[in-house]
């Protein structure tokens, strides 16, 4: 049956017009809203490609009804910063070497400002824990982790009014 | 043919009435998956995890409970305050899939979804929670040993919700742990809960992954209570073999996708005993 919503994805109000009931987040995300940087694989939360926020939230955008979304803030990632500004994230990611293929990067810089959002200065525990739902086939973490560290020494670099990077 | 999110329990219950056999969603992260790969067609949804009274959760000092939302989260459980209070539980919410899970998924969701391998059952069970449900037609409390009747069946009525659950604060170590195949993001093979009460001088253990249901270890529960001294926090390592034993003679397991059956009574058998130890760690 077709169902007609408003979702606030990225600051703007999206009309949802003739979408299943059971269609979820990241399906209307990529195939009715156009925004193809939240990624789908496994589709049973187990990979972390589709981390987008929900009010907040660090949530997997296939397990959340979209339709149940109504009047909460979603952030994908074509909201974290506008093309050619990457954030600080984004950049150490490129700068330690921490994006192979790509595909799970989305998902990972989502769930890097989200830990970083909570715990500034995490330990390296805390990140394999926090980065625990975004799967990586290229990488082996490392270079990944390396690459959220850079992060938080830089931004405690930054608030102690060092030089910034 | 609609998806409605109520945002008050008087909404959700008149939702549920009027719509008796719509798919409850809370965290959406069982209910997703299997609407995902199409094992199950949703027509009508009544959404629950906007319900403030579902998000709710109370401490009761002076009966020394605690009262938990079917819509809080595993996020919620696994930090203080409520980690401090029912730290089993809290060890559980912490092995519950990954942040994003733990984010999203909820205690009720665990309970409605009501699988062997649910973290969230072994210590539920272990603390004979009490299971509030709630209809347009009332109210009614369920031990958790009668609300689970099999994997994936509950004593849930159609139109009816679960409210949440009742926990005692129990002073005395507590515990959860589980086997899988590896550290993040797995479902358990094997589980076990073991809450040790001081001024009750009781052990109680529950079983997750081994069995149609969470299952208790009566044999293991009094052998131990009689071999432990609360007071030095000590028990014997010959006292802590038995237990084992009991506590994997008590597992029901199946052979299946996942394990073997014999695996999961050994497996059941070795965690039981490590958390006796833990427990009570001077020999």
């Amino acid at each position: 049956m077709a169902e007609h919503y408003t979702l606030h994805v990225n600051g703007t109000a999206r009309e949802v017009r003739d979408a299943g009931t059971g269609e979820s987040l990241l399906f209307v995300l990529r195939e009715r809203l156009g925004l193809m940087g939240t990624k789908g694989a496994c589709e049973q939360g187990e990979c972390g490609s589709c981390s987008v926020l929900v009010d907040g939230q660090l949530v997997c955008g296939c397990l959340v009804l979209a339709a149940s979304a109504v009047g909460q803030r979603i952030v994908t990632i074509e909201g974290v910063a506008p093309v050619g500004a990457p954030t600080d994230v984004q950049q150490a990611f490129v700068d330690a070497g921490a994006v192979q293929c790509g595909f799970c990067t989305p998902g990972l810089i989502m769930a890097t400002h989200s830990l970083l959002d909570r715990s500034p200065q995490p330990s390296e525990l805390e990140i394999r824990e926090e980065l625990s739902g975004n799967i990586c086939r290229c990488t082996g973490y490392g270079r990944i982790i390396e690459a959220v560290q850079r992060v938080a020494v830089a931004r405690s670099t930054a608030a102690a009014g060092g030089p910034s990077a | 043919m609609t998806v409605l999110v109520p945002t008050s329990l008087a909404e959700a219950l008149e939702a549920v009435s009027a719509h008796p056999d719509a798919a409850v969603l809370a965290g959406g992260t069982d209910l997703m998956v299997e609407v995902n790969e199409r094992r199950r067609e949703v027509s009508d949804v009544v959404v629950v995890n906007r319900v403030p009274e579902l998000r709710t959760w109370r401490h009761d000092p002076a009966s020394a409970t605690l009262f938990l939302g079917a819509g809080v989260t595993w996020t919620e459980v696994e930090a203080d305050p409520i980690a401090g209070w029912v730290p089993a539980l809290a060890q559980a919410a912490r092995t519950v899939g990954s942040p994003q899970i733990r984010h999203a998924g909820t205690v009720g969701g665990n309970l409605g979804t009501c699988s062997p391998a649910g973290d969230g059952l072994p210590p539920l069970a272990a603390l004979d929670a009490t299971v509030h449900l709630v209809s347009a037609g009332g109210t009614r409390d369920v031990p958790f040993a009668e609300f689970m009747t099999g994997p994936k069946r509950n004593v849930l009525l159609h139109g009816e919700l679960i409210a949440g659950v009742t926990l005692p604060v129990v002073s005395g170590w507590q515990g959860y742990t589980k086997v899988g195949v590896r550290n993040a993001m797995v479902i358990a093979t094997a589980s076990v809960a073991l809450v040790a009460d001081d001024v009750a001088q009781s052990v109680r253990v529950a079983l997750g992954s081994v069995g149609p249901v969470i299952l208790r270890c009566p044999e293991a529960e009094e052998f131990a209570a009689g071999e432990v001294d609360f007071g030095q926090r000590r028990v014997a390592d010959a006292a802590v073999a038995e237990f084992a034993r009991l506590a994997a003679a008590a597992a029901r397991p199946i052979d299946d996708h996942r394990s073997t059956a014999a695996y999961r009574r050994h497996a059941v058998g070795v965690l039981a005993a490590r958390l006796l130890r833990r427990a009570f760690p001077n020999g």
